[in-house]
């Protein structure tokens, strides 16, 4: 097991190194230091001073590969790529263009981001195998076709609807809670509850539908069968035997995700106004701050990486026949 | 010539993917277990009304696709100019629909703006009130009950009008044959075309009426620079169309090309394509997308005098979006593809054709390539919803669509701001629900209509 996971986070590297290549490319050789600092300063009647002026205060002077100037390991080690770049595998994220610590930055975000995200995740997961059960439950009748239906209806419908929707009904029609904002500690479950019932309502369409595949696959199983000939009754069957051999695709479906919840959801955060990691890069796009998208783009694969490699251990943990060797 | 014909990149790409359908349906045509599907899939019921539906609406796209410059006027020497305005098909039939703009907001089917100005009254003093329309229901006279009586009554006569086009047209198809037609309308034919037929009624219907009623009134209001609503969510079903299918048809080479290599020859060219793809699959699509739209607002910024137009610029930039969308939507197909090369290698006819000493290429052309085909048939249908989706999503997180292109996005974007208003205003993003909804939905239930009936496991299993 243990060399397992070593070997695998070997091969993580080269991926995390084409990751890393692949952002230095769009960030720094499609568009040269140059032209993001006449982007910044305006554009139009931007002196050579000043551009150099920018660069040197955001640390962008630098050579990109090769610093002919330096000396020895400085020729490498003085140079945007490896300052700007290769950093980035210590987890070390710089200042953003604005001069904030982005590690900083990311370490108190995270917190509201998984607030939202962990119960938007977990009770929807719950809601949605439920509502599946149901419909496996009575499949092929009235309810599973209307069901059936109403999920593919959901699922048509763009988030943003859901979200402006939902906002517009519950916090200003109705009044319960505030349409958006957050605040710290526990008062905080007030500005919760609207983007978590929003997020879970938004993912039933498509998670119902897709639980529900899975349920039906498993119910034309020869030991479904068997267990009926046995005289079980239906919802024993469906629990004891359907449900959990369902739940291996799905749990591994949800483990691959689970790292990802750190970053939240772009649009959820900006819209309700979560001081999370989604809100934080939507804010970095609109502003054009390119460490925070940079670093967000490296963060974002390593978690994605972490996930796959959670999903293959979580597999050997909740189904016996997969062996890692 | 009173015009001068225009191609865009995006329109050109279109032409293209037109040119390759209709290859597509000639050579179904004359091979019966390629039409086999197809005539399943007309045997659904869904699959009918979803596939009129889709069908107008390509039709719209293609319509505003067309696009030309008007002519302006002659020089001295009697030759033609040609104004810069690049004019599209659809807004030439829209006529009026495009040209008669108001001042700014104003509700659907109103008389009046929607917001309080001071108005001269002919006695010279001024009053506050909301102004007249300058063409919402100009033509009811002042002080005029008549309103709701006289949106019926056009609703009505464009409702029979629409009606008596869709007659036309089905007796056109039904080559003015009584008892054929009498057979289609009453589904008395192998295939349920009666349920397309009358969904093509109700859909003529409700386009004559809201044709008819266009011409006198803003049928879905005005937004804040009072531009017609109902005008702008037609031109924006392009965008969407563009969006759904040209981002599939710039990733099929790549992910069929790679895919099929990595599955067919396995060694260093398998794990060279698997990292590719790994690589790209790992950074999430959203930070990807951003990353890349990013720089190329930065070029565009920098390079303002490469583009000739707004209307190029607003194209290739909807050109790149499909690009980049593509970039990160191929991993997946492509890792389907690799998979059934695998499978398909090890299959009797294919070692047959290496025992004979066919080539690697030929094997890969006429033994692979085509019996992995209903993948890629069903993955271009099935992403093509998630493609429209995500358009407005990206728009409203200004990564989008340019902000001059028409799009559900732009429309929901700037529609937001105003729910805080009172009172609210609503039709913008009632317009833009209505139409994606209807065109996702149709969407979202032929895919799986076209899904059940080319995938072989699913049909084993009936």
């Amino acid at each position: 097991m243990t060399a397992y996971i070593v070997r695998r986070m070997l091969y993580a590297l080269p991926i995390l190194l084409g990751v890393n290549a692949l952002t230095f490319v769009l960030f720094f050789v499609v568009n040269s230091p140059d032209d993001m600092a006449r982007m910044h300063l305006g554009n139009k009647r931007v002196t050579a001073e000043a551009v150099q002026a920018w660069k040197q205060e955001h640390g962008y002077e630098k050579p990109l590969l090769i610093n002919h100037s330096a000396q020895g390991a400085d020729m490498l080690t003085d140079t945007i790529l490896y300052e700007k770049s290769l950093r980035l595998f210590l987890f070390d994220f710089g200042q953003s263009d604005s001069g904030r610590d982005i590690s900083h930055d990311i370490s108190q975000r995270m917190w509201p981001s998984l607030a939202i995200a962990v119960p938007t995740l977990l009770v929807g997961l719950a809601v949605n195998i439920t509502f599946a059960l149901l419909l496996a439950f009575f499949r092929a009748s009235y309810l599973d076709f209307w069901g059936v239906v109403l999920c593919v209806a959901m699922m048509s419908i763009s988030s943003l609807f859901y979200i402006i929707g939902g906002q517009f009904l519950v916090g200003k029609l109705l009044n319960l809670v505030p349409i958006s904002g957050y605040d710290t500690g526990l008062h905080a479950w007030k500005f919760m509850v609207l983007p978590v019932v929003v997020g879970i309502v938004g993912s039933i369409g498509s998670g119902t539908r897709w639980y529900r595949t899975l349920f039906l696959e498993e119910i034309h199983r020869d030991y479904v069968r068997s267990a009926r000939a046995k005289g079980l009754s239906e919802h024993w069957v469906l629990f004891r035997h359907v449900l959990r051999n369902a739940l291996i695709p799905i749990l591994t479906g949800v483990v691959v995700v689970l790292p990802l919840l750190f970053i939240g959801s772009l649009l959820t955060e900006s819209f309700f106004g979560i001081p999370g990691l989604g809100s934080y890069t939507i804010d970095a796009i609109n502003r054009q701050d390119f460490a925070i998208v940079r670093a967000m783009v490296f963060l974002g694969a390593v978690l994605y990486i972490i996930g796959l490699l959670l999903t293959d251990i979580s597999y050997t943990m909740v189904d016996p026949r997969v062996r890692l060797d | 010539m009173a015009f001068q014909p225009v191609i865009l990149w995006t329109d050109a790409l279109i032409y293209l993917l037109l040119g390759l359908a209709a290859a597509m349906v000639w050579y179904t045509r004359r091979h019966e277990h390629l039409a086999a599907p197809w005539q399943r899939v007309a045997r659904s019921r869904t699959g009918q009304a979803a596939m009129v539906v889709l069908l107008f609406y390509v039709v719209v796209g293609v319509l505003d696709t067309l696009h030309f410059n008007p002519k302006s006027g002659v020089d001295d020497q009697g030759e033609p100019i040609y104004s810069t305005e690049v004019l599209s098909l659809f807004d030439h039939i829209a006529g009026s629909l495009r040209t008669q703009r108001e001042k700014t907001y104003s509700a659907p089917f109103a008389t009046h703006l929607f917001s309080k100005e001071n108005i001269e009254q002919p006695d010279g003093s001024m009053l506050r009130d909301y102004p007249r329309l300058i063409y919402g229901g100009a033509h009811l006279q002042l002080g005029d009950d008549s309103k709701l009586q006289d949106i019926a009554l056009k609703a009505l006569s464009g409702a029979l009008k629409g009606g008596a086009v869709w007659l036309m047209l089905l007796i056109v198809i039904c080559r003015a044959n009584r008892d054929r037609l009498a057979r289609l309308l009453g589904g008395r034919l192998r295939n349920p075309w009666h349920v397309g037929a009358w969904t093509a009624f109700g859909l003529a219907l409700l386009l004559g009426a809201l044709w008819e009623l266009s011409a006198f009134y803003h049928v879905l209001g005005t937004d804040k620079v009072g531009e017609g609503v109902f005008f702008q969510s037609l031109k924006s079903i392009r965008t969407g169309l563009v969006i759904g299918t040209l981002t599939t048809l710039v990733m099929l080479p790549a992910a069929i090309l790679l895919g099929i290599m990595a599955g067919y020859f396995r060694g260093w060219v398998d794990d060279v394509i698997q990292y590719l793809y790994t690589t790209l699959n790992s950074i999430p699509g959203v930070l990807l997308i951003a990353a890349a739209v990013l720089m190329m607002q930065i070029y565009m910024s920098n390079h303002e005098d490469d583009f000739n137009s707004v209307t190029e610029r607003a194209d290739l930039r909807l050109l790149f979006l499909c690009l980049i969308l593509g970039v990160t939507s191929w991993t997946s197909l492509c890792r389907l593809l690799r998979g059934e090369a695998l499978k398909l290698k090890e299959l009797e006819y294919v070692q047959a054709a290496r025992a004979f000493g066919v080539g690697n290429f030929r094997i890969l052309l006429r033994h692979v390539l085509p019996n992995v085909m209903h993948i890629v048939l069903i993955t271009i249908v099935l992403d093509f919803s998630g493609l429209v989706l995500a358009e407005a999503v990206l728009s409203y997180i200004n990564i989008g669509v340019d902000p001059a292109t028409n799009s559900w996005g732009n429309m929901i974007n700037g529609a937001r701001l105003e729910l805080a208003r009172e009172p609210v205003v609503w039709w913008s993003l009632l317009a833009a629900f209505v139409f994606m909804f209807t065109l996702v939905l149709a969407a979202n239930l032929f895919s799986d209509v076209v899904r059940d009936a080319f995938d072989p496991r699913l049909r084993q299993q009936r």
